[in-house]
């Protein structure tokens, strides 16, 4: 490669403190950077992050007529932005900036008798991005306009908490729930710790708020199908489930007067299909036309076509309202949308692969969530705890902690903490000693996890309450096949010996996981996972709402196991950060975008079909062929420049000719 | 240093992924040999088999291409298009005499920063245990 004669660089390295200098000599990086080809000015720093250390930047590109500036730091990943606008503020291009990662990829990996080593591929990262700094060019953000309209996948609390926020701050909002009705999870509980206040009671507002909000359009019973577009330009296909049961708006909208689903129910009572309601785990029945519950927002029946047998008693019943149509079927739909908000939340791991508890195979061992429906007044029992076998009250109940969270031993248990079933579990104890009098709770525990605000305080009130907490985990449970009773073995760690104890019932705070179809749905958004499963943020710390796809954010357990303040708090924050682009009306996007070299295409048209975006087409220009990039579709992956056969695609900063610069500069350079 | 015989091996990784992947591990202190110079990319898509000869070229004792695992490519299915590219770089290598264990692919996700250390201990390993590129030789 030619050395561009006329590239002045600046190279300045950071000590970062102890953090670069404590593992590599950051004077000697910097003093070997003066000796390369086109460095005209080098400096070492303690931080130059710090506003001394950007204003060093700023005047040596004056003082020494800088073309690039090369920093040696942290990662561009961190502190990219803040020196790209040192180099502008400078009177540079801001692109004429690159950075060498001399920390996360070199000090804080080399640390232990490596000090030459890793003072040795500083100098080979100095280098590498000097050589490409040399043939770094002036590039000009593209800003784009952001569509005033933002979608929240998930209408669990987090999500209706961020649709209501972001619709509330007059931005037009899509809140999308794939079942019939919105509430999620929180709409299943019966009292939320540690304030013991009824879950539906504090929930249902907010349900009634976004359904009736003028900027929500409330989309139950639909589901993403297709994601295009980029931030402030999302282009989101919905599935519009066919639910068989026309809204009075869609009925005017088919010309029937005063018709419309107004939620009478007079469908359900002639119904003669009857299946298990998911909502209540099949505790309860349903018809083949349903609402879960009775206070569902929108409040409008769905007809489940796996189980209708279309016998059209329904549409009798439902008479001049003409809002039944058993022969509705799916329809996709789409919306344009700026920034979008996921809030899918969790379910519970399959709890009956762990077989030592024997949920499923013990009628009266339950999960949490089915002892939330069955303690709840509006549940399938009218909030009478009563055993699955035989329908009595329970004398004795156990609650396992951890079942199948912190645990290592692989198939559905997970590694981390559920973070919330110490809590609920509390007040579940609570809630059977403060209903069925004389009942005893067993809590069998590895710790109690009570952080939150009035958590321990909460904690402490129910061991006066009279639970008794035995530290251990419970290696198995076995039922007494004549009573249906279950004997619990654990062993009492704090006392150090086996325990058998014969309870009633068993309910186990199973491990939650995220909500099934999320995987799919996260990819579609470009949204990464971390090693646990759940969505990833931008950062843990400083970008917890965020994600790595520009305009994507994050809302509740989504994102990780987080009880319901903090799933609000979240959702606030991602409303807030949503809400930024479409207020602030354009953003910009990094320039990297394909161009053709019309000289060099042979018009071959390979790259067209390589491109994900379609964003390449073949044109006639001077009476050839040749490819032609259309910017706003490009998101600058590069797939089509690594593959030309002729190198005719130009990848902006990432040129093939910056590339090898970096490559040559390290294997050839520096013997 | 001059005496003893340290590998050069050349990474060319995508910004999603495996930097991110890369960074994590440096915030977690997991050590690793620095036997390896990362280049950073928006998407293995953007690998050009030209990048990786070229490294070899120059006589890099081994290389590495690390991006998304497949599913999760930022860019939707640049991964799968650059490892396509791989099966051909690793069947060039073999026609030409050179051991195609110098060159390898891998999935790294931003989240598996002990998967990083231990992607680059393997490739560090392997390439000690091949020895200097012959390439180098033919040159002299």
């Amino acid at each position: 490669m030619a050395e561009n004669p006329e590239a002045r660089i600046g190279v300045f390295v950071c000590h970062c403190g102890t953090n670069i200098a404590g593992s590599l000599d950051v004077k000697d990086v910097a003093e070997y950077a003066k000796t390369l080809p086109n460095v005209a000015y080098s400096a070492e720093y303690q931080y130059m992050c710090s506003t001394p250390g950007q204003n060093m930047i700023k005047e040596a590109i004056d003082k020494h007529k800088l073309t690039g500036i090369v920093v040696a730091a942290c990662s561009p990943r961190l502190h990219e932005p803040t020196f790209r606008i040192s180099t502008k503020e400078g009177g540079l291009n801001m692109f004429r900036f690159e950075m060498a990662n001399i920390r996360e990829q070199n000090s804080w990996v080399h640390m232990h008798g490596m000090h030459d080593e890793a003072t040795q591929k500083a100098k080979d990262q100095v280098r590498m991005a000097v050589a490409k700094a040399v043939y770094l060019e002036d590039l000009v953000p593209k800003s784009v306009p952001v569509e005033k309209a933002a979608m929240v996948v998930g209408a669990g609390v987090g999500g209706i908490q961020a649709a209501l926020d972001l619709a509330s701050a007059g931005i037009k909002t899509y809140l999308v729930e794939r079942t019939p009705t919105i509430g999620g999870r929180m709409s299943q509980l019966d009292k939320t710790f540690p304030t013991l206040d009824c879950s539906q009671c504090i929930l249902a507002p907010k349900m009634v708020d976004a359904g009736r909000h003028p900027n929500i359009e409330l989309l139950s019973y639909h589901e993403v199908e297709t994601v295009e577009g980029y931030i402030g330009n999302f282009e989101v296909t919905l599935r519009k489930k066919a639910r068989g049961v026309m809204n009075p708006v869609e009925a005017a909208a088919k010309g029937i007067v005063g018709g419309g689903c107004n939620g009478c129910g007079d469908c359900t009572a002639v119904c003669p299909v009857i299946k298990p309601n998911p909502f209540e785990f099949g505790m309860a029945p349903r018809k083949a036309i349903y609402i879960y519950h009775a206070q569902v927002v929108p409040l409008i029946y769905t007809v489940d076509f796996e189980s209708c047998v279309k016998c059209g008693l329904c549409v009798d019943a439902c008479g001049e309202k003409k809002a039944i149509d058993l022969e509705m079927q799916d329809e996709l739909v789409k919306y344009k949308i700026g920034t979008v908000i996921l809030a899918t939340g969790f379910d519970f791991i399959n709890i009956e692969e762990k077989k030592e508890w024997g949920y499923k195979r013990f009628d009266n061992v339950i999960h949490s969530l089915e002892f939330e429906r069955l303690i709840c007044a509006s549940g399938p029992t009218g909030g009478h705890l009563i055993r699955p076998s035989d329908g009595k009250t329970p004398t004795s109940v156990g609650f396992v902690l951890c079942a199948g969270s912190r645990d290592n031993t692989g198939g559905v248990a997970k590694a981390y903490c559920s973070r919330f079933c110490c809590m609920y579990s509390l007040k579940h104890a609570h809630q059977i000693m403060e209903k069925i009098p004389g009942c005893k709770a067993y809590i069998f525990y590895m710790d109690i996890r009570s952080f939150g605000k009035a958590y321990e305080e909460f904690y402490y009130r129910i061991q006066h309450e009279g639970c008794k907490f035995i530290r251990g985990r419970v290696a198995n449970i076995l039922e007494d096949p004549d009573t249906k009773n279950l004997h619990v073995f654990t062993e009492d760690t704090l006392l150090g010996r086996p325990v058998d104890i014969e309870l009633d019932m068993v309910v186990l705070a199973s491990a939650i996981q995220p909500r099934d179809g999320a995987n799919e749905l996260r990819k579609k958004f470009g949204v990464s996972a971390s090693q646990d499963g759940w969505m990833l943020e931008a950062h843990p710390k400083l970008n917890p709402c965020g994600t790595t796809t520009a305009g994507v954010f994050l809302a509740g357990v989504c994102q990780g196991p987080k009880d319901i303040p903090d799933t609000v708090a979240q959702a606030e924050g991602a409303a807030s950060a949503a809400s930024i682009p479409i207020h602030m009306g354009e953003v910009e996007l990094e320039p990297y975008f394909a161009q053709c070299v019309e000289d060099l295409c042979a018009g071959c048209g390979m790259c067209v079909n390589l491109c994900p975006y379609g964003a390449l087409a073949l044109t006639e220009s001077n009476g050839r062929t040749v490819m032609k990039v259309t910017e706003a579709k490009c998101k600058g992956c590069g797939t089509c420049g690594g593959f030309c056969p002729g190198g005719a695609i130009k990848m902006q900063h990432f040129t093939t000719p910056q590339i090898v610069a970096q490559i040559d500069a390290f294997l050839l350079g520096g013997q | 240093m001059a005496d003893e015989w340290n590998p050069k091996i050349q990474a060319i990784i995508c910004n999603w992924c495996s930097y991110a992947g890369a960074d994590l591990a440096g915030g977690a202190r997991i050590q690793y040999p620095p036997d390896v110079r990362a280049v950073r990319v928006m998407c293995t898509g953007r690998v050009d088999m030209l990048f990786i000869l070229k490294a070899f070229v120059d006589g890099a004792d081994g290389v590495l291409v690390s991006g998304c695992h497949f599913g999760d490519c930022h860019y939707l299915e640049g991964n799968y298009k650059a490892a396509k590219r791989m099966f051909m770089i690793k069947s060039l290598m073999k026609n030409i005499g050179l051991d195609d264990k110098r060159f390898r692919m891998t999935f790294v996700s931003a989240s598996e920063g002990a998967k990083w250390g231990k992607v680059m201990e393997d490739v560090s390993n392997k390439v000690r245990e091949l020895g200097p590129s012959p390439i180098k030789e033919f040159q002299k």
